[in-house]
Formats: structure tokens, C-alpha cells, sequence
């Protein structure tokens, strides 16, 4: 059962992440771009819990983690860059 | 039965992260495509790694549940993100579909106010006279 | 006792999540995570100016639940409405008169409001006192206000304003 199930939602998220990228590609504004950064990096982090469940190795969480605070960092960086002009003042 | 269930949660997950990025594609102003990637991406990865909780606990000897610790951040950061996404989308004065308030668009002029400052009052006053909000280079 | 545990409820909350990181619960990560949930509110002292107080623990807990509910009903609306038609969608800015005074609640139910169905909170006036919300799909601005002003804005003052 989860040997069927884990490859097609590997393949719906991989779909999920084409998508994030066309819009960080063509997005028209820089909050698109941003917004499509911040997915992709929520995306990413699906992605790798499903190889974890997939390869059963929990090695996979120390860097969703990461990503996770790294992400929303960077988002809140390139948010201020776009409010004030500058990221530290 | 735990199959069944790991099974139900992956598959929610997965297609709630690409019903979110769905709406990052599909809709036709910023504000609008806000919506799809805050919700619908966040408790898909919500549910997804609840899973891999659920899963490990049952394979390996003792519970794992840090993935719990993840949950709980994107949950808390997520709306923090988009808040702030929305507020400088307003200030670069991003197409809407959508009518502002008469009223607002008077009074918000050049604000750079955030529910999320920790700054207490004092702070504020006397920081506000030096950080005039600037336009990105 | 105030001095040497300035934020009672932080440090617990600090313990438990060197626990859920370390993922074990053997007693020396719990000392390990008691030591440092003491010692971190002492050091961060001049970056947390004010106390929490939470006034109705019971209130906090049944606003977290109904907050849990409403995040998975928001989801299958906002799904519903990305795969129907998007143009026929009404956007729309509503501008939500705010009761609440402190920091923390107003955060709060900013947060809240994005997490809840088809709605984003999108700034806050100079004033904290309006706060832009912009929705979905919604043809009756005032009956949005009166939901959430109803479901989440009461709640939280109470929990942290009214005594």
C-alpha cells in the first residue's frame, strides 16, 4: 500500500514544485518571485519527508528542518529588502 | 490499519501541496495567490509530516515525534510570511483585483506599522523620525 | 522568584522543545532542557520587555481547538476554490476596526485570521487600530467583520486583556 502510494505523491509534489517555478521564473512582481521562493522551500521540505518515509531513514529531518528556518528567514530578509530598501539598518 | 491511515495522510498531503501551488499558478493578482501557498502548502506539509511521525514511531523502538517541532513552525511562520508579503506588495502599490477601502488608501500613506515589531512604544517614537521608509533601489 | 524565572511560561516551553529536538526523553536531556529553559529567558532578559499573562488558560486552550478545526475546514474551502473557476471569484479589502490593544493579541489574531478560511491579513494602520484584511471570495464585507470579530477577536480579549 504505501509502496503505491509514496511515488505518486512524489509526483504530485514534483508537480507542485514545476509549478512554484514557473512562477518564481515569470512571476511579474518581486512578491510573486518571493512568494514562489517561499514555496518552493515549503515544497522542498515535502519533499524530503516523503524520501525519508521512503528510504525509512530519519536522517532526512535535520535538514527539513533547517530549511524550514532558513526559508522563512530568507522570506523575512527579502520582504524588509522590498519594504524599507535595505535589510539591516 | 496504520497503513491505511499513513497512507490517507500522505495522499491529503501531497494533494493539498499541489492544490497550493495550483493556486500560485492559476489566480490573477498577487493578493489573490496569496491565499493558495499559506494555506492549502502549509497543512499539506502539515499532514505530510505528521505521517512521518506516525511512521517512525511504529518502525523504530520509541516514539519520534520531532517532526511535530517542524509542523509547529511552518504553522506559526507561515502567516508571519504572508503578512509581510502583503505589506510590501501594498507598498510597491501591486495591481488589485480587488477595491480598496475609501478611507484606507488616505490614511495608510507611507506607513511602515507591523503587528509583528517587538519594539515597545518608546522604541518606536524615537526610532521613527530616522528610518523614513525608502523605494527599493 | 520574579527575577530569577522572569517568564514562567517561556521556559517550559523552552524544556520541551530541547526535548522534541534531542528526540529522546532520557533524564539527563530533561535536566539538560530544564538548565536551558531556565538559563536562555536570563540571557535574552533585555529582549522580551514585557510579561505574558494569559488570564483564561481554559479560554486559550478552547481558542487553540476551534483555531485547529478552522485551519482544516479553511483548507478545503481555499482547495474548493482554486480548482473552480477563478474568475469568478470576488476579491475584496475589508478594513476590520480593532478592540484589541496589546502587541501580542493583536499579532495573534492577525495570524489567525491568515490561517482561517479564504482571508489574509494584510497591514495594519499607523494607529493599530484597522487592520486590512483582504478576502477570497466574500460578497458581504460586514458580516466578515462580524465573524471574526465574533469567533476569534472576543476569545483572545478575554484570554489577554480583560480581567
Amino acid at each position: 500500500m504505501l509502496g503505491s502510494v509514496i511515488p505518486i505523491a512524489l509526483g504530485l509534489v514534483t508537480a507542485a514544485v514545476a509549478m512554484s517555478f514557473w512562477r518564481l521564473l515569470c512571476g511579474p512582481s518581486m512578491p510573486d518571485r518571493i512568494l514562489a521562493l517561499d514555496t518552493l522551500y515549503i515544497n522542498a521540505i515535502a519533499l524530503l519527508m516523503l524520501l525519508g518515509i521512503h528510504l525509512g531513514s530519519a536522517l532526512f529531518f535535520e535538514a527539513a528542518l533547517l530549511i524550514a528556518l532558513m526559508g522563512f528567514i530568507g522570506t523575512v530578509a527579502l520582504c524588509k529588502y522590498l519594504l524599507r530598501g535595505d535589510i539591516i539598518e | 490499519m496504520l497503513e491505511y491511515l499513513l497512507s490517507f495522510l500522505i495522499l491529503t498531503g501531497a494533494t493539498l501541496t499541489f492544490i497550493g501551488s495550483l493556486g500560485l499558478l492559476r489566480f490573477k493578482d498577487f493578493y489573490m495567490r496569496l491565499h493558495g501557498p499559506t494555506k492549502a502548502t502549509t497543512l499539506g506539509v502539515g499532514s505530510l509530516l505528521i505521517a512521518s511521525a506516525l511512521f517512525f514511531s511504529s518502525r523504530n523502538v520509541g516514539i519520534s515525534l520531532h517532526e511535530i517541532l517542524i509542523t509547529v513552525f511552518l504553522v506559526i511562520t507561515a502567516p508571519v510570511s504572508a503578512h509581510l508579503l502583503a505589506k510590501a506588495a501594498l507598498h510597491l502599490n501591486l495591481h488589485s483585483f480587488a477595491k480598496m477601502p475609501a478611507k484606507s488608501t488616505k490614511r495608510e500613506e507611507g506607513t511602515d506599522d507591523d503587528a509583528m515589531d517587538t519594539q515597545t512604544p518608546e522604541e518606536k517614537s524615537s526610532s521613527s523620525d530616522t528610518d523614513v521608509p525608502r523605494k527599493p533601489v | 522568584m520574579a527575577r530569577l524565572l522572569p517568564h514562567p511560561i517561556l521556559s517550559p516551553t523552552l524544556a520541551c522543545l530541547w526535548l522534541l529536538l534531542v528526540n529522546s526523553i532520557t533524564p539527563g536531556q530533561v535536566f539538560l532542557g530544564l538548565l536551558l529553559g531556565w538559563m536562555i529567558p536570563l540571557l535574552t532578559l533585555s529582549f522580551w520587555p514585557e510579561a505574558v499573562t494569559i488570564r483564561k488558560p481554559l479560554t486559550l486552550l478552547r481558542y487553540i481547538g476551534l483555531l485547529l478545526i478552522d485551519i482544516i475546514m479553511a483548507n478545503f474551502t481555499v482547495a474548493r476554490l482554486i480548482l473552480g473557476d477563478p474568475d469568478r471569484l470576488k476579491p475584496i479589502f475589508v478594513e476590520l476596526p480593532l478592540d484589541l490593544t496589546s502587541d501580542l493579541a493583536i499579532s495573534l489574531l492577525a495570524n489567525s485570521i491568515t490561517l482561517t478560511p479564504g482571508t489574509v491579513s494584510a497591514r495594519l494602520s499607523e494607529d493599530r487600530r484597522y487592520l486590512l484584511v483582504h478576502a477570497l471570495n466574500e460578497t458581504d464585507p460586514d458580516a466578515l467583520i462580524a465573524t471574526i470579530k465574533r469567533r476569534y477577536e472576543r476569545p483572545l480579549q478575554e484570554i489577554f486583556e480583560l480581567c
